[in-house]
């Protein structure tokens, strides 16, 4: 083995940027970022863009939540409540969810597997560019979508947007028709940049990188980005017939005219539940290389994480109807559909169990990345523990729609799904910048947010089973009703105290921040080879691989992990 | 019809003056707690619920435990110094025991929902059950007793059912507009009310009372202010009810305001939208008035049924419950307190 150690082609790149960048004008480098087809400079923009979103939304619900501390509250309008909510949930799933998780894996896929770029540059520009005009075009509602000159409104109808709510005689104006073209803009984009992912990782890894010695990043990217294809798809129908039903005179969610209410709730689920399994997956891909990291140890169980996200991917897409236990489905769809639900449970418990057994016997190091990935174990475990409740569809039958619900996605998509992002914030952060996030504020920003996020979801679930719906503005002050929305809505201004330091760190430490130098962590992936930044052209030489965790064995010459795969 | 649980607090809604709109004592009271059942569904329910709890609350406190236990214990201070820990890349045994013994959780979990699920939809009507036709509006509850002949609004009535002689009550609902849902959370699970078809569910409380509860599917600006009330009578008092609801509307009163209301009443738009069963009044739009003074809330449960409320709902409905469909009368000061007084005799 010995000579095959020393054979290893060095990963460090030449460092070809001249010391002394010229002093360039602000248009030329707006030009730059308009033009770019770089798969960083891509990145980028889209986790910029996906900021600026959860911004909005976290607005959005702040005002929801100031609505609902009190029961008899006035401070908006029932009208104004339904767009804050409707708008809340369409921008945090297809403005700032999508976004950001392709961001991240435009970003660091190509590092990760040794490639300079992404398979189709200009695809993925368009793909950028066309999902951030869906999201400018829902936002531009606000004051065009009345349709008429006057007040402007945006659309009410909620983020699952149920037919025939949505008809002509129940919505009038152009609101709902903004609400579609986005979320059609946002189709074609997420479909683009799903493809370009799927061919970069077929086509693009480096040299000795078999599918069997990617990364788990890249592996569930390319688990999410075939479920992108097939439930996008979908949606993407469903908002066509929507509008042939809202301007050409069709009737396929016209209940007056005979077409079916169901069928656009089908359509919406075969897209909606699929869609929470693409959000977490970049989740569970941070996990797999922030916890290993931390824990100084290989990931436990590789082939088992990698068939357990193929196994996701699976039999999320057969689990849809669990949305719709309430609709009055027969029995047997009922049965099937408790069966596929609660399924999902095992590959999911693999995943929990395998990264338990990462830490086990390892030395934890609790920098800010590893605080807020056990943050994400601790509540990504109860959020599915909920999910399984829920999937028990007779007990479903009491809290579907109830604030149980809302409390239950949100520990999936703020425990869980945020938290792993911003655990991958801290971590990536030294590479994409060359600096460090300040470790204080980090810490801060963790604990606030645990305490609001605690504050918020965990007394959410109760009004629930006690009887609250979700999407009312207001309410009857009903037996311990007062006392818990009161409370929810303080944890969420400790959150959005929370997130306004996270933009602070990551404003500030970009001037501020230690140097970083290549590999901050003591990582074990391609990314930690080249220079932070990286440089324009990623990889000086194209890296040759002979395991999983290249750089263990450039720093084990003794003990490379080939010796054990 | 005297409810010990609310009887008391209907009386002080209705007498005592200056009650404002949302008196929530009477209103908001009760519970709609789903762990607080009073029928045989939501029973069957809550005993499953209760199971799937202990099951998730075991399997939280062990992976919870082991989880703090290996954070606790494999924590690491000293940043500079350490030596990598020994690489361990899997175990074929212990991650097959992982996937064996939640798999057979699920089993379990879902052995014991689909019994409940069965014994919920997979039943026969008994002959003594009772038909109501429920039909969501936004943003009211519509009732219909086919074979009573009845017709009313946002307050249901419906016999209790003896276990050993069983009455329970067939809801069969569908919407005139958008998806609505019931939800009554002691009496049952909810079901949704979708036009263009037809659901079924049934509910058969033992003990009278009043069961709260609201429509659980976004249905446009007032979704919050579409409440359910459920009373269930005793059958002495359920067929009184019905013999008073099947009488048609009060007539010839002998208050000349209330005759001057009857006439405003009657040559407005009111009629359009509003039925009064023995007048010219037949629209079915919006709620049958024929008996409203009979019921304790107006606004589908947003306030209370009394003089004020009622005349401030019929000068401007927007002041309860914006959004609602029914649109601000423009009466002077006479008419609306002749239709008012109208209103409140038609009991």
């Amino acid at each position: 083995m010995a000579d095959f150690v020393t054979s290893l082609p060095s990963l460090e790149a030449i460092d070809a940027t001249p010391a002394q960048k010229p002093r360039r004008l602000m248009t030329e480098i707006l030009y730059d970022w308009v033009t770019t087809v770089d798969h960083k400079k891509i990145g980028l923009m889209y986790i910029g863009s996906a900021l600026l979103f959860l911004v909005a939304g976290g607005i959005e619900a702040l005002i929801m939540r100031i609505q609902l501390a009190v029961p008899h509250n006035t401070f908006v309008s029932p009208e104004v409540f339904n767009r804050m909510f409707t708008m809340h949930g369409t921008t945090m799933v297809f403005f700032m969810g999508m976004p950001i998780l392709f961001g991240f894996g435009n970003y660091l896929i190509p590092l990760m597997i040794g490639a300079r770029d992404m398979a189709f540059p200009r695809l993925n520009a368009f793909s950028f560019w066309v999902s951030l005009l869906g999201g400018l075009l829902l936002y531009y509602s606000f004051i065009g979508g009345s349709g008429l000159y006057g007040a402007g409104t945006a659309p009410d109808v909620g983020w699952f947007a149920y037919a025939p709510l949505t008809a002509k005689a129940f919505s009038p104006g152009h609101s709902t028709d903004y609400w579609t073209i986005s979320i059609l803009l946002s189709g074609i984009g997420s479909i683009g940049t799903a493809l370009n992912i799927v061919a970069t990782i077929i086509s693009m890894r480096c040299p000795g990188m078999k599918l069997s010695r990617m990364p788990l990043l890249p592996w569930l990217y390319l688990v999410l980005s075939n479920m992108v294809f097939i439930t996008v798809s979908p949606l993407t129908a469903a908002q066509i017939m929507l509008m042939f039903d809202r301007y050409l005179g069709s009737h396929f969610f016209d209940t007056q005219a005979g077409g079916s209410a169901v069928l656009w709730i089908h359509f919406f689920w075969i897209f909606g539940h699929p869609e929470v399994y693409i959000l977490v997956m970049p989740a569970f891909a941070f996990m797999n290389e922030i916890i290993p990291v931390f824990s100084r140890k290989a990931i436990f169980g590789y082939p088992a994480m990698v068939a357990a996200s193929v196994g996701i991917g699976f039999v999320s897409m057969s689990v849809w109807a669990h949305h719709m236990f309430t609709v009055g489905m027969g029995a047997g769809a009922n049965v099937f559909f408790v069966l596929s639900s609660m399924v999902v449970a095992i590959p999911t418990g693999i995943k929990i169990f395998n990264w338990l057994a990462t830490i086990w016997g390892g030395k934890v190091r609790f920098a800010t990345p590893m605080m807020f990935s056990v943050g994400f174990l601790f509540q990504f475990l109860i959020a599915g523990l909920t999910g399984v409740m829920l999937a028990a569809a007779p007990f479903d039958w009491q809290l579907h729609n109830s604030y149980f619900v809302v409390a239950h996605f949100h520990y999936v998509l703020v425990g869980g799904i945020l938290f792993a992002f911003f655990a991958a914030f801290y971590y990536w952060y030294p590479k994409v910048t060359g600096r460090m996030m300040n470790e204080r504020l980090g810490k801060w920003h963790f604990w606030l947010m645990v305490i609001g996020f605690h504050m918020t979801f965990d007394f959410m679930h109760i009004p629930g089973i006690l009887g609250m719906p979700r999407r009312v503005y207001t309410y009857e002050p009903r037996p311990g009703w007062e006392v818990l929305n009161l409370i929810v809505s303080i944890g969420a201004l400790f959150q959005a105290i929370a997130i306004l330091l996270f933009v602070i760190n990551l404003i500030r430490s970009n001037y501020k921040g230690d140097i970083a130098g290549n590999d901050p962590w003591d990582a074990w992936t391609l990314e930690w080879s080249v220079t932070s930044p990286p440089p324009v052209y990623n990889f000086a030489t194209t890296p040759v691989v002979y395991s999983r965790r290249p750089l263990w064995d450039i720093k084990h010459p003794e003990d490379p992990d080939w010796n054990y795969e | 019809m005297a409810y010990p649980a609310f009887a008391a607090a209907a009386d002080s809604s209705s007498v005592q003056p200056g009650t404002g709109p949302h008196s929530t004592s009477y209103l908001s009271q009760g519970s709609t707690s789903i762990f607080s059942p009073a029928a045989t569904p939501s029973h069957w329910i809550f005993s499953l619920s209760m199971f799937v709890l202990a099951i998730t609350l075991a399997i939280f406190l062990i992976v919870a435990g082991l989880l703090t236990y290996a954070l606790i214990r494999y924590r690491h201070h000293n940043l500079e110094t350490y030596n990598e820990p020994a690489q361990i890349y899997g175990s074929n045994q212990i991650e097959l025991a992982w996937t064996v013994i939640p798999a057979l959780i699920v089993v379990m979990l879902f052995l014991t929902s689909s019994r409940v699920i069965l014994a919920t939809q997979d039943t026969t009507k008994p002959a003594d059950a009772v038909d109501v036709v429920v039909i969501g509006h936004q943003f009211w509850w519509e009732y219909r007793y086919p074979k009573l002949g009845i017709v009313t609004a946002n307050e249901l009535h419906i016999p209790i059912s003896d276990p050993a002689h069983p009455t329970p009550t067939y809801l069969e609902m569908s919407s005139a507009d958008v998806v609505h849902s019931f939800w009554v959370p002691r009496l049952a699970g909810k079901m949704d009310v979708i036009p263009n078809r037809v659901n079924t569910m049934w509910i058969d409380p033992p003990t009278p009372g009043l069961y709260l509860g609201q429509c659980n599917q976004f249905c446009g600006v007032q979704h919050a202010k579409m409440l359910l009330r459920v009373y269930a009578d005793t059958p002495e008092a359920f067929a009184a009810w019905v013999a008073e609801q099947k009488k048609p509307a009060v007539e010839n009163p002998k208050d000349p305001s209330v005759a001057e209301g009857r006439e405003v009443f009657l040559h407005s738009a009111c009629v359009n939208c509003h039925t009064v069963s023995g007048t010219m009044a037949n629209g079915r739009f919006g709620p049958d008035l024929t008996h409203v003074a009979s019921r304790d809330t107006i606004a589908s449960g947003a306030v209370n049924n009394n003089a004020d409320n009622m005349k401030k709902w019929i000068d401007d409905p927007s002041s309860f419950k914006p959004g609602a469909l029914m649109p601000p009368m423009h009466l002077n000061e006479h008419d609306l307190n002749a239709v008012t007084a109208y209103m409140m005799s038609l009991h």
